[in-house]
């Protein structure tokens, strides 16, 4: 049907195959069935419950009192946490800006000057990304710790040493460092896209180089740019490891506040407004991403990871 | 001065989008001819770094991974006595056989599921597909942690009510799996209905053609071409497992504790060069899964020949 559907060339064999699939229609709810359930009871309930406690208040011993009062997100704007709203929303606008001016120029010089060896480039981005989040988070640990590699080096040259790790710098490198990758591929893929005949036009018409760049590479590779600001934003919003690792686990930001807030405090209610807060930030994400770019993006992009 | 010197400054540069300059337009316009290599030079230093960067700290773990000393950062010579340390203990080895049930089961689950689903959403109407993408995607995308706590929440409130009828559930593998199948069955689902995409119909029309029963079809047309595809979902799914830290550490119980997890405490709590050495085998682990499981996607993702040749 999905082919019938976007008008492929053999339509009527496909037409044919439609009407036998309808008379099963049983058989494909049936094999779909699991696969929803799986969602209805890991996802849908999970962040139903959590809007449901989110709304109530803290239980004497923890847990939550059913209540429909808002306690909980009046709390979270609380002096006492405003804090956390602020460095979490500064290093989720921070990290995904450090990615795109790390991410652009490297997609870039793969997709324009690669040549032969673009493909090798590309994997080369990507391996890391694909070796064990932890271990690359970890990796840092050694660089960075007080009598890590960064201060030997320091050390050698005759420079003080630098107190970086459990401290937002090493948050920011492990964020640039863990999710380059997701900023890179959908710039890289819409730079590959982009018809070179416009950029010569451009030339042609005796446009400057950076012109050219301005006029007609950056408007037609911005998709490119905002899928990887998706993919970037919204799950630095409620990073967890990385905090947990390089910031030294306080909490500082609303992943890490989040958990604990859940696990150590045993205020539900509050760690879950948090959680609704998050869910809502991705929903604004994603409603302003489908508005901007579509549906198709994100699958294009997607595909490559 | 002609344009020959500074048109050959890169030889080796292929052609882009953005440079087809002939020595004919640069000639005479040196500022500009200078501000450009002044750009290049940049680019290709911006590239260098950023590759440095991305090595460097992955070849630092492994380098001492093999370090003899018992300080993790003060090399002492080549040895291996991390790695059997790593070996031979029990905190590590318990880890890593729960890791391994739980992505076996993952794989196996995910797989499963994700592949029939990825079946049977193509053939379903509309609404029911704009549901199903709004499920997945959103089983991707919403941050880690908010899905881990939330099913922590869910999950500790049905257990307490089925503990008031009499139904005894823990927090344990069982869980954690269930956390991870969440997360695969999207991908799964993604990896599979990409492969359909690229499928040749004519083959299973052929078959049905030729009266084969649907089963047949399935089998002996329709599944063929999916394996690669459904094999790198697995793939993916059993490496997903090995290196969760965030739904595992939210969605286990007492003695499921995962290999990730017992790294992840590690470095929180004293680091030892055991966890370089476990950090190797771990990274040279995903790494050969991963690779193998996008060759087969990137073989997946072309035409089969046949379709090749039909549709030429």
């Amino acid at each position: 049907m999905t082919d019938a559907a976007t008008g492929g060339p053999a339509r009527p064999p496909l037409e044919a195959a439609a009407g036998r699939q309808r008379g099963s229609s049983r058989l494909v709810a049936l094999l779909a069935l699991p696969a929803a359930a799986w969602y209805v009871l890991m996802l849908v309930a999970p962040l139903v419950t959590t809007v449901v406690i989110s709304a109530g208040e803290r239980g004497d011993q923890g847990g939550f009192v059913p209540q429909f009062t808002f306690s909980a997100y009046a709390a979270l704007l609380d002096p006492l946490y405003a804090p956390v709203l602020r460095t979490t929303f500064i290093l989720a606008v921070g990290g995904t800006v450090g990615c795109f001016l790390a991410a652009y120029p490297l997609a870039y010089l793969l997709a324009t000057r690669g040549g032969r060896r673009r493909t090798l480039g590309l994997i080369l981005v990507v391996i890391p990304f694909w070796t064990s989040f932890l271990i690359r988070t970890y990796a840092w640990v050694t660089i960075l710790s007080p009598n890590g590699l960064l201060n030997g080096g320091l050390g050698a040259v005759g420079l003080p040493p630098l107190d970086l790790l459990n401290g937002p710098v090493a948050v920011y490198i492990g964020i640039l460092y863990n999710y380059l990758p997701l900023m890179v591929f959908p710039i890289y893929v819409a730079l590959e896209r982009l018809d070179p005949a416009l950029v010569e036009a451009s030339k042609d018409l005796g446009a400057s180089r950076w012109a050219t760049f301005r006029q007609v590479t950056w408007p037609l590779t911005l998709p490119g740019v905002a899928t990887g600001v998706l993919l970037v934003f919204v799950p630095l919003t409620g990073e967890w490891v990385i905090p947990s690792i390089l910031g030294g686990g306080k909490s500082y930001y609303l992943g890490t506040f989040m958990a604990n807030q859940v696990t150590d405090s045993r205020n539900w209610p509050l760690g879950s407004a948090a959680a609704v807060l998050l869910i809502a930030v991705m929903l604004i994400v994603v409603a302003v991403y489908l508005r901007l770019v579509g549906r198709e993006g994100l699958q294009r992009e997607v595909s490559l990871l | 001065m002609t344009a020959s010197p500074s048109s050959n400054a890169l030889p080796s540069r292929a052609v882009g989008p953005s440079d087809r300059a002939t020595p004919g337009r640069t000639a005479g316009r040196g500022a500009v001819r200078r501000r450009v290599d002044l750009v290049e030079a940049y680019l290709r230093a911006h590239g260098a770094i950023a590759y440095l960067f991305l090595y460097v700290p992955i070849a630092i773990v492994v380098l001492y991974s093999f370090n003899d000393s018992r300080y993790v950062l003060v090399w002492g010579g080549f040895s291996l006595r991390w790695y059997q340390a790593a070996w031979t203990d029990p905190q590590v080895l318990n880890p890593l056989k729960t890791s391994l049930i739980v992505a076996a089961l993952n794989m196996v689950c995910a797989t499963t599921l994700g592949t029939l689903a990825a079946l049977a959403i193509v053939r379903a109407p509309r609404l029911v597909r704009l549901a199903f993408d709004a499920l997945i995607y959103t089983a991707l995308i919403v941050p880690e942690v908010v899905v881990a706590l939330a099913s922590l929440l869910f999950l500790n409130s049905a257990f307490g009510f089925l503990g008031d009828v009499g139904v005894r559930l823990t927090f344990g593998i069982p869980t954690i799996v269930a956390g991870h199948v969440l997360w695969n069955l999207s991908l799964v689902i993604l990896v599979v209905r990409a492969r359909m995409a690229g499928m040749d119909r004519s083959l299973i029309e052929a078959s049905q053609d030729l009266f084969a029963s649907p089963w047949r079809t399935f089998t002996q047309v329709t599944l063929p071409q999916l394996a690669p595809a459904i094999l790198a979902g697995a793939l993916l799914s059993f490496t997903f497992s090995m290196d969760d830290v965030v739904l595992s550490t939210f969605l286990s119980g007492v003695g499921s504790t995962t290999l990730p997890m017992r790294v992840f405490s590690m470095i929180r709590f004293g680091v030892t060069p055991a966890v370089n050495a476990i950090s190797a085998v771990m990274l040279l682990l995903t790494l050969v899964v991963i690779v193998v499981s996008q060759w087969l996607v990137r073989r997946a993702g072309r035409p089969s020949p046949a379709a090749e040749a039909t549709s030429g």
